[in-house]
């Protein structure tokens, strides 16, 4: 039987790599896009980890969710990156600066 | 009789009004014919009821006191406008109703096929207005009301030509100059106020001699405790000094001649600049019970009669002779107030009035004559063209030089006389003034007759070939006033000087020991013995000797004064510089407020609204966004980071 605490641990490295590839990462938008699903999935380690423990399954439906949602918003993010592909002909975060006033 | 009263002094007071503000607003309506001739009327129907009204107060004995409008209340200090109506009211409001009667009547000539027509009468009738406030006011606020209702329409006369500069800056001095004595004036409401309690003419009389006998002080600089009393007159008399154009502030007196004539005649001579003068007289109550005041006022009349009528002998501008010449006799009025000769002061007011109104509307009409040239050294032999000027004229001067049986004769030498009898700190110094005053009249009003209607003719050829006498309307105000300038002497002097009561008795009160007019009504046999006793007396050998010395050196030896100024170079340039006052003035107050008012635009201005709160604001807005702007750079990452930061931020603050 594996302790809460090293579920918890693998989560906030997960959740540590994913804050890491958005923060470092200034090269390819794909990869910022899988650093949020990345930071998604550590929540849900979390969720599923609770849950089990507290033997309340609530927190795995929540995980059902934010999958479903996740992966709409992948889809949309996908979408967004092309489009902007198309236009600027590049995914280079950092040339995508634009977003100021 | 009282209501009588009371209405009747209300349609004197609101007539001119009425008639200012018809010719005022509606001028362009009822054309230049209608604005004078409601003002005349209105004016002239303002003047026979106050003769009702002389005749009811001076005759009949009656008074009025009442309120007919309370201005304002304010915690325990009521405001109110009222009448105080006698003897000394009723006399003055003749004198004004009957010279602003005359000179409107002479503007119609003088002021013919002038822009500003309708205007010029609006504010004669509506001074005429003010002028009447002030006298018939029977509180201080009222007074004031009115003293600077004629300071202002003053201020619009002077500047009436309003396109030439002198006048803008002769208006603009009256006013600076003005505006200094009514401080004085409104603090001494003031100080009224404050130790009185209130500003009703009768209760602060009756409360005088208590705060006199407690000896009550006041602290002006710290340290000093001074009497509240003497402080009140010492204020309330700067208060006249501006409008009554006493040294120091006399100043703008002379400038105000940039006016037209009539308002030189009416405002600055006959009325608004006695106001100061009837201001102390009606305030005697006051003034008898400090003598420092009484000297003060005393020095400073007796000094302006000699010294301004010095400056007037070296004027060439006909006009400003005569404007000289009232400095000089409200100096001469001004010394009887402080010898306590208040019956005397506003006997010389009245009879002042009326010469000297005749000698500025004669000015006027040899203006008019010489195509509104002023310059004496281009006239010359006017006697020829204009025969009744002439006559007026020279009775307007025998007045002003105190020859009998002329009208200043009897005030003049009543106010020489009290001045000699009083005993006030100064009255000795203040004798030698006024006597020799006598002399220096004589000279400048005969110089200028002299030269002006005598000598040689100046003018060139074209102007003489148009010379002429002026048309009725402008000489017959002139004959009217002549009369009392002739008559009016010997007819009022004795009940309003020597009487028993005289005639000012209820309204001016003269301390015990000061009465100077008993001492000199004692020697009084009336008007006929007092013109025969002349002969021997000081001030007529001295008035004489000034037309003498004015004939001898116009007429008989024209050369005398060029070799005078050549020889007294020094003197002559005193009086020219006029003491020195003006530059005096213009360095100091002009180029002192110029320099200040530089000073507050450059620093106060430019450096500090300007530059530090308009332009530092937008400094501030620009700097504060500069910094804030780098915030938001538009990389994702950076917003994600903040974001990440805030919530580990909050997390800790919870957790913690």
């Amino acid at each position: 039987m594996m302790s809460l605490n090293a579920f918890l641990i693998l989560g906030a490295i997960l959740f540590g790599i994913s804050f890491a590839g958005i923060i470092i990462n200034r090269r390819n938008l794909i990869i910022l896009l899988m650093c949020v699903e990345l930071m998604l999935l550590a929540v849900n380690t979390n969720f599923i980890a609770f849950s089990h423990y507290l033997n309340d399954t609530k927190g795995q439906i929540f995980v059902f969710f934010i999958l479903t949602v996740a992966a709409a918003e992948a889809a949309i993010g996908l979408a967004i990156l092309m489009v902007l592909f198309r236009n600027r002909r590049t995914i280079n975060v950092d040339e995508l600066n634009s977003l100021k006033g | 009789m009282a209501a009588t009263l009371h209405n009747l002094s209300l349609a004197i007071v609101i007539l001119p009004l009425i008639g200012g503000l018809i010719a005022g607003l509606f001028g362009k309506k009822i054309g230049q014919s209608g604005a004078h001739w409601v003002t005349i009327i209105l004016v002239g129907i303002s003047f026979f009821l106050s003769l009702y009204l002389l005749k009811l107060v001076v005759l009949d004995g009656n008074t009025y006191n009442g309120t007919i409008y309370t201005w304002a209340i304010s915690g325990s200090f009521q405001f109110n406008v009222g009448f105080l109506i006698d003897n000394l009211t009723a006399l003055m409001v003749t004198t004004v109703t009957f010279v602003s009667f005359m000179v409107h009547i002479y503007s119609v000539g003088y002021m013919k096929g002038d822009g500003g027509y309708q205007r010029f009468f609006s504010y004669i009738s509506c001074f005429t207005f003010a002028m009447l406030m002030l006298v018939t006011a029977n509180n201080f606020l009222q007074l004031f009301f009115g003293w600077e209702g004629v300071g202002l329409v003053s201020y619009l006369l002077i500047g009436f030509w309003y396109q030439r500069e002198a006048a803008n800056f002769g208006s603009l001095k009256a006013f600076i100059a003005n505006r200094v004595g009514d401080f004085g004036f409104i603090l001494a409401i003031s100080a009224i106020l404050n130790y009185f309690g209130t500003v009703d003419y009768g209760q602060v009389f009756a409360q005088v001699p208590a705060i006199a006998a407690a000896q009550q002080t006041m602290t002006v600089i710290p340290g000093t405790a001074w009497s509240v009393i003497t402080v009140i007159c010492i204020l309330l008399f700067i208060g006249a000094m501006g409008k009554s154009a006493q040294m120091p502030l006399h100043v703008w007196l002379p400038e105000s001649m940039e006016g037209p004539t009539p308002i030189s005649a009416l405002i600055h001579a006959a009325t608004m600049v006695t106001a100061g003068i009837y201001m102390v007289a009606r305030m005697s109550p006051i003034f008898s019970f400090s003598q420092t005041a009484l000297s003060v006022v005393l020095i400073i009349g007796a000094t302006g009669a000699l010294f301004t009528g010095l400056i007037a002998i070296v004027q060439h501008d006909i006009k400003r002779v005569v404007a000289y010449s009232t400095l000089s006799q409200l100096g001469y009025m001004v010394a009887a107030l402080g010898a306590s000769a208040y019956s005397a002061g506003i006997f010389h007011l009245m009879t002042h009035a009326c010469f000297k109104a005749l000698l500025f509307l004669s000015a006027g009409s040899v203006i008019i004559a010489m195509h509104h040239d002023q310059d004496m050294r281009n006239m010359g032999n006017l006697k020829k063209y204009m025969p009744i000027t002439y006559i007026c004229f020279l009775i307007g001067a025998l007045a002003l030089a105190a020859i009998p049986p002329f009208a200043g004769f009897y005030s003049k030498d009543a106010i020489i006389e009290a001045v000699h009898a009083s005993n006030v700190p100064g009255a000795k110094l203040a004798y030698i003034f006024v006597l020799c005053g006598s002399f220096v009249t004589a000279l400048y009003i005969f110089r200028a007759f002299f030269y002006a209607f005598h000598t040689k003719e100046r003018m060139d050829e074209k102007l003489r070939s148009q010379l002429k006498e002026s048309e009725w309307v402008v000489w017959l105000p002139l004959v009217i006033l002549a009369i009392p300038s002739v008559v009016l002497g010997a007819f009022l002097i004795k009940p309003m000087l020597f009487g028993d009561p005289s005639l000012l008795s209820n309204s001016v009160l003269v301390a015990q020991g000061q009465n100077v007019l008993q001492i000199v009504g004692k020697d009084f046999h009336g008007p006929w013995a007092m013109m025969l006793h002349s002969v021997t007396t000081l001030p007529f050998w001295f008035a004489v000797a000034g037309i003498v010395v004015a004939w001898v050196s116009y007429i008989l030896m024209p050369g005398l004064p060029q070799q005078l100024k050549k020889h007294l170079g020094f003197g002559y340039q005193v009086l020219v510089h006029k003491y020195g006052f003006d530059d005096f003035n213009q360095l100091v107050f002009v180029r002192g407020c110029q320099r200040l008012a530089k000073w507050c635009f450059l620093v106060g201005d430019v450096k500090i609204v300007d530059n530090g709160m308009v332009n530092g604001s937008g400094r501030l807005i620009t700097f504060m966004s500069a910094v804030t702007r780098k915030l938001q750079s538009g990389y994702l990452y950076h917003y994600a980071f903040a974001m990440i930061i805030g919530l580990l931020a909050i997390l800790i603050w919870l957790v913690f």
